[in-house]
């Protein structure tokens, strides 16, 4: 069997094929501009003074031996903010979203957790700016921090915010508490459901605070003109939403900022938050230079946004023959320092996979004395999915249920009602379940000291806003120009849609990702929305395109646009087969019929499809050491249609590894305090190429009815499954059942020396 | 502060002069004050191998490489894998098998799989795996750039 | 960074009058692979950085059959483990060599840099002490010897004083029927400091079925290096049996003291010196029986 399968339903003349990626060649050649890559004449360069605490209050900051430092420029602190002058009355009820987003980006009383930012310096080098940070004299007064979600969750923990207080379903609590939010959905009648089980399991897991671990860190340039236009080119997912958070940081007009997005080296979710867009402007204000800043990559981990560390209860009863009858789940995330965990998406993927009658799901978002939390690739879902999907193999065990058959027959479907309460629309987790039973990797035989795990895992995928505009050239070949950022080969997978929708070759799309000044507001690039949802925009653009080429020709022939069709690049009189004119034939003449055309659609399309993935993972595990390598590994992913199934593949095998490494090795190790202590790849451990085998792939295409090409998102869904698989495996391999990641060579050791003891 | 040296070195095989202050790594010189921009940041302490370039034959981490210890070196980078009659059969390779996703990470995988190739021409999957083990991809899983390498090492 | 001075001196003179002169104002670098982390992070500063790599007396790598291998202190890992008439010699080193760091970090790191830099985790420095490894060392008063089991004082901290230079790492050359062998235990198979490492070095006698001597060695489970002697000399006279190997391997134990962190726990520690001391010594066995 081969290594990479598409099962295709529908083929396409440009979706579905191959290409070279239209940026591919400056980035092996190493041309193309990412954000560090920008060099303003002038270029002044910021470091940003953080906490060594996880929780204090900023007693006093003296800046003025910094300020003289040889090669200094300026330096800031919270108190040039706008918010420092911006009253309670001024803000009213939006006092306390803006004060979290200002003191998130610079501290202003009190520092929440280490590596939280206290002031920042522009000077004429990153040396200089280093050597005077340790000029600043900040007076703190440590407090009592608090690191774990269900600690903070106690009363009488350590409070990060004296006046958050729990919104639960609603009604706001009379005391303070670390818990910002308590969120519930049921269906159905529980109490019935486990009473007509026959066997009702339950237990806890946890999962460690992981990072998602992009190459390139964070960076800005900022530049203030003096006319009042800030400039900013940075690395983000999104442009757009750089410039709403600016703006509402720096009280903005949002016409005022011009966001440029450089080439991106990585996001993954951890993107979309701004860290120092807003402080490099403020910089640049005061000194009229462009300003820039990079993170060391102790900071990327320390201050970046890591994704939420988790404690999951889950409690499921099911018939003998292996029938779900009722679920029930308490989720609780740390959303760091501030409200804003995924815990929401948790409690709605962790059952989505199945047709549930029966169920509850709890959650708890909670702050921590942690960096804030951000998206990480699904976020919530891969937490949610290593517990039930575990408790799930544990269950087919009790039964000796094939784990596939088990899922089979409780699989969601089209109409399934989730516990939620949104209906599924045509899904193909089925396939994608059929798909791993038939593989040969889940027919092979294990050797000895190995162990086999399956998983689902599921997202839901998203729309949401995308602005396309194409111009047609001279000689016939499309201008495409968007304003979603590329991060793993959209420019190609938005041109082939372009060109499949104008019956033109790949070749002749030209695409552009431009600023915020240039191109319609579009989202981020996240939620495996961009070759969807831009895609629909291109296509819509491209429709614009198709009806002013006919109304060409129809100027050229005299004849009414009724009489004339577009059909796979020719533009053709329905009557008269003489006249028809091919896309590059009537390009050539637009300037002689009315001037350039352009084509533009900006859309909010819903009809996102669904995502589902089902991994298959053999390890094997050296019972002395307790060390585990992944041996095998299938991924397997209904992609709806797979636009470049290369980059389809692509995100498969990367949420795969990414869920590797979730599952075996990656957590941040703090101290009692919450200070990291493992703040560089040498000690965040993430897999490297000598840790993993290749990674299979099957592309599973149930054609989602909500784009015109079946097209769904596919970057997440993917790193749903592997924890559990692997954790799976693991037991399989060991007889041991692991519910805490990352299943570490020492928690595998000390799973062997219990279960001897018991 | 410390003054400056002049230092010349030989860069993608152009003897070069340049100015710079003791503490700067390599990967600054190369990337601020040359202006190469092609060799990447990705962790400044030897542990990413997105600075990875080629000194005197052997592949380095630019960022552990001081830029005054470029004196009377042979150094390749990113910028001189590519000739005027086109892309280097690595360069051509990653671009076929879809090897790059972001991108900041190819030039030092680059570098490093050239390293290698030069060496051992026939390396194998395992080989590749353990060469690279110094270079750190989060988007790909290793897969495509690993078959990508083997592509070119079966080719020669 | 804070700004320094560089220098590359041409001759052991040169340095050791430099380094004698600036006293602690002075740092010496061979790769740099640590130093210029630990000075970036600002654990380390150096007014004066003395680059060693120019003198040719700290190039050196001299081997034959009689008077062993000399490795100069600035010879990077890559020169070792590429030289096959040293990779058949000193299979052990061959282990160490090979897996500091990843490729990149072998072409500048050397093992004279890990034994100065004295890292209780310093991959090389175990089976060099198992080898029987003895640092050649320069100063203002001429020159000395030590044996790498003494140079390492404290966590980054070494024994050399002002004004000295390491100049190279002097091994015996290996005997008939000896053998030697480091494994460390690391949770991914590249780039990380060892939970536990072990190098171990055997000398059997002409049958191959009994020990004649061994020397243990083991990195990670106290503040520096640990040499094991006693469990080494248990096996002297013994027969090689699981018996014996076992006996060592508790005594290597014995001989750890690790402490808990983020890299691991005593128990785990403790239990992998158990395993790693079996696994070494059965390699070494090994490889003495086929060479």
């Amino acid at each position: 069997m081969t290594s990479n399968q598409v099962l295709s339903e529908v083929e396409y003349n440009v979706v579905g094929t191959r290409p070279v990626r239209p940026d591919g060649v400056d980035k092996v050649t190493g041309r193309a501009r990412y954000g560090d890559d920008t060099n303003l004449t002038g270029t002044l360069q910021a470091k940003v003074l953080r906490s060594p605490h996880p929780h204090a209050r900023v007693k006093s900051i003296d800046t003025s031996k910094a300020e003289a430092f040889p090669g200094v420029r300026a330096v800031i602190t919270a108190k040039d903010l706008p918010f420092a002058s911006l009253s309670k009355e001024e803000l009213g009820g939006d006092y306390t979203a803006l004060k979290f987003a200002t003191d998130h980006m610079m501290a202003s009383d009190k520092v929440l957790f280490k590596g939280h930012p206290i002031a920042a310096i522009a000077a004429v080098n990153g040396h200089v700016a280093q050597s005077a940070m340790d000029l600043i004299e900040v007076e703190y007064e440590v407090l009592e921090s608090v690191v774990d979600v269900r600690e903070a969750m106690k009363p009488g923990a350590a409070l990060l915010h004296e006046d958050l207080r729990t919104n639960d379903m609603g009604e706001t609590a009379d005391t303070p508490s670390n818990i910002s939010t308590h969120m519930s959905y049921a269906t159905g009648d529980l109490e019935k459901g486990f009473a007509e089980a026959d066997l009702v399991m339950e237990k806890e897991y946890t999962t460690a605070t992981v990072h998602q671990g992009y190459i390139e860190p964070h960076n800005t340039t900022a530049f203030w003109n003096s006319d009042g236009q800030l400039n900013l080119w940075t690395s983000t997912q999104g442009s757009f939403q750089v410039r709403a958070t600016v703006s509402n940081i720096l009280r903005l007009p949002v016409s005022q900022i011009k966001v440029t997005p450089m080439e991106i080296g990585g996001g993954f979710g951890g993107k979309i938050t701004a860290y120092l867009d807003a402080i490099c402007a403020v910089l640049s204000k005061k000194t009229g230079s462009p300003v820039k800043a990079i993170m060391t990559r102790t900071e990327v981990f320390e201050a970046s946004g890591p994704a939420p560390a988790s404690w999951m209860r889950v409690k499921i009863g099911v018939k003998n023959n292996g029938k779900i009858t009722a679920v029930e789940t308490e989720m609780a995330m740390d959303a760091g320092a501030y409200p804003g965990s995924p815990v929401m998406q948790a409690i709605v993927c962790a059952f989505a996979c199945y047709d549930v009658e029966n169920g509850k799901v709890d959650g708890y978002d909670v702050v921590v004395n942690k960096p804030k939390s951000a998206a990480y690739r699904a976020p919530g879902a891969p937490q949610a999915a290593f517990a039930v999907e575990s408790l799930i193999d544990e269950i087919c065990g009790e039964l000796k249920i094939d784990p596939i058959d088990f899922r089979l027959l409780n699989a969601a479907k089209e109409g399934t009602r989730r516990i939620e309460g949104l209906v599924a629309k045509r899904i193909g987790l089925v396939e994608c379940l059929e798909a791993a039973r038939d593989h040969d990797h889940y027919k092979s035989k294990l050797e000895n000291g190995t162990g086999r795990g399956v998983a689902c895992g599921y997202w839901p995928n998203r729309g949401f806003q995308s602005s396309v505009v194409m111009t047609v050239n001279y000689d016939g070949v499309v201008s495409l120009i968007m304003g979603s950022v590329d991060i793993g080969g959209t420019r190609a997978s938005i041109a082939q849609q372009t060109a499949e929708t104008l019956g033109i070759a790949y070749e002749d799309v030209k695409p552009t990702v431009v600023d915020t000044d240039s191109i319609g507001y579009t989202f981020i690039t996240g939620g495996s929305r961009t070759a969807f949802a831009t895609g629909i925009a291109a296509i819509s653009a491209a429709e614009d395109v198709k009806e002013q080429m006919i109304s060409r020709a129809a100027k050229i022939w005299d004849t009414s646009e009724d009489d004339i069709e577009f059909v796979a690049g020719m533009i053709s009189h329905k009557s008269d087969e003489e006249l028809r004119l091919s896309f590059k034939d009537l390009a050539r003449q637009t300037a002689t019929t009315g001037g350039s055309i352009t084509g533009r659609s900006s859309v909010d399309p819903s009809g996102e499809g669904n995502g589902h993935a089902v991994h298959i993972a053999d390890v094997s595990v050296d019972q002395e050491t307790g060390k585990t390598d992944v041996t095998r590994f299938t991924a397997i992913q209904d992609a709806g249609k797979a636009v470049h199934p290369s980059y389809v593949e692509g995100q498969m095998q990367g949420g795969a590894v990414q869920g590797i490494g979730w599952a075996l090795n990656e957590e941040y190790f703090f101290d009692d305090t919450g200070k990291m202590l493992n703040s560089s790849f040498l000690d965040y451990r993430m897999p490297t190429s000598l840790d993993l085998p290749m990674i299979d792939t099957v592309i599973v295409e149930v054609a989602n009815p909500g784009h015109p090409y079946g097209v769904r998102g596919v970057g997440e869904a993917a790193i749903c499954p592997p924890m559990a698989a692997v954790a799976n495996a693991v037991t399989s391999a060991t007889g041991n059942r692991m519910r805490s990641l990352p299943i570490t060579p020492g928690k595998i050791l000390e799973a062997g020396w219990d279960s001897v003891k018991s | 502060m410390a003054g400056v040296t002049q230092v010349q070195t030989t860069l993608n095989g152009e003897v070069i002069n340049f100015l710079c202050e003791p503490r700067q790594s390599l990967l600054e010189c190369l990337r601020d004050v040359l202006g190469m921009t092609g060799t990447k940041e990705g962790c400044n302490d030897g542990n990413c191998g997105a600075c990875t370039v080629i000194m005197d034959g052997r592949i380095v981490d630019s960022c552990l490489v001081l830029g005054v210890e470029a004196e009377g070196k042979d150094i390749t980078t990113i910028e001189g894998m590519a000739t005027p009659e086109g892309l280097h059969p690595l360069q051509q390779s990653f671009l076929e098998n879809a090897a790059l996703q972001c991108g900041i990470c190819t030039p030092g995988f680059l570098l490093a799989s050239k390293g290698l190739l030069d060496q051992e021409p026939d390396a194998d999957e395992g080989r590749i795996r353990h060469w690279l083990a110094g270079n750190l991809c989060r988007c790909t899983g290793y897969d495509k750039i690993v078959r990508a390498v083997l592509q070119v090492s079966k080719a020669k | 960074m804070e700004p320094f001075d560089y220098l590359s001196p041409s001759s052991i003179e040169e340095a050791v009058k430099t380094l004698a002169s600036k006293g602690d104002q002075a740092r010496i670098m061979a790769g740099g692979t640590d130093m210029l982390v630990q000075m970036r992070a600002g654990r380390r500063t150096a007014p004066l950085v003395v680059d060693i790599k120019e003198i040719p007396d700290l190039n050196v790598v001299s081997y034959d059959a009689t008077n062993g291998l000399t490795l100069g202190a600035a010879v990077p890992c890559y020169k070792i483990y590429q030289d096959e008439t040293l990779s058949a010699a000193y299979p052990g080193l061959m282990d160490a060599a090979s897996l500091i760091g990843g490729i990149q970090i072998q072409g500048r790191a050397t093992i004279g840099g890990n034994i100065c830099n004295a890292a209780p985790s310093g991959d090389s420095i175990p089976v060099v002490i198992a080898l029987g490894g003895v640092c050649n060392i320069a100063g203002p008063n001429g020159t000395r010897q030590l044996p790498v089991e003494e140079m390492c004082t404290a966590p980054g901290r070494n024994a050399l004083a002002d004004g000295e230079i390491l100049v190279s790492v002097s091994i015996p050359a290996p005997q008939a029927k000896s053998g030697a062998s480091y494994l460390r235990f690391i949770p991914r198979n590249e780039m990380d400091i060892a939970v536990v490492g072990v190098g171990s070095s055997v000398q059997l006698d002409a049958s191959g079925q009994n020990f004649v001597s061994a020397r243990i060695s083991l990195a990670s489970v106290a503040p520096t290096p640990v040499f094991a002697k006693e469990a080494g000399d248990s096996l002297a006279g013994k027969p090689v049996n699981e018996e014996t190997i076992q006996a060592a391997s508790e005594l290597a134990q014995a001989a750890a003291k690790p402490i808990s962190d983020m890299r691991g726990t005593i128990r785990q520690r403790t239990h992998l010196v158990g395993v790693l001391t079996r696994r070494t010594l059965n390699i070494a066995i090994e490889r003495a029986r086929g060479g």
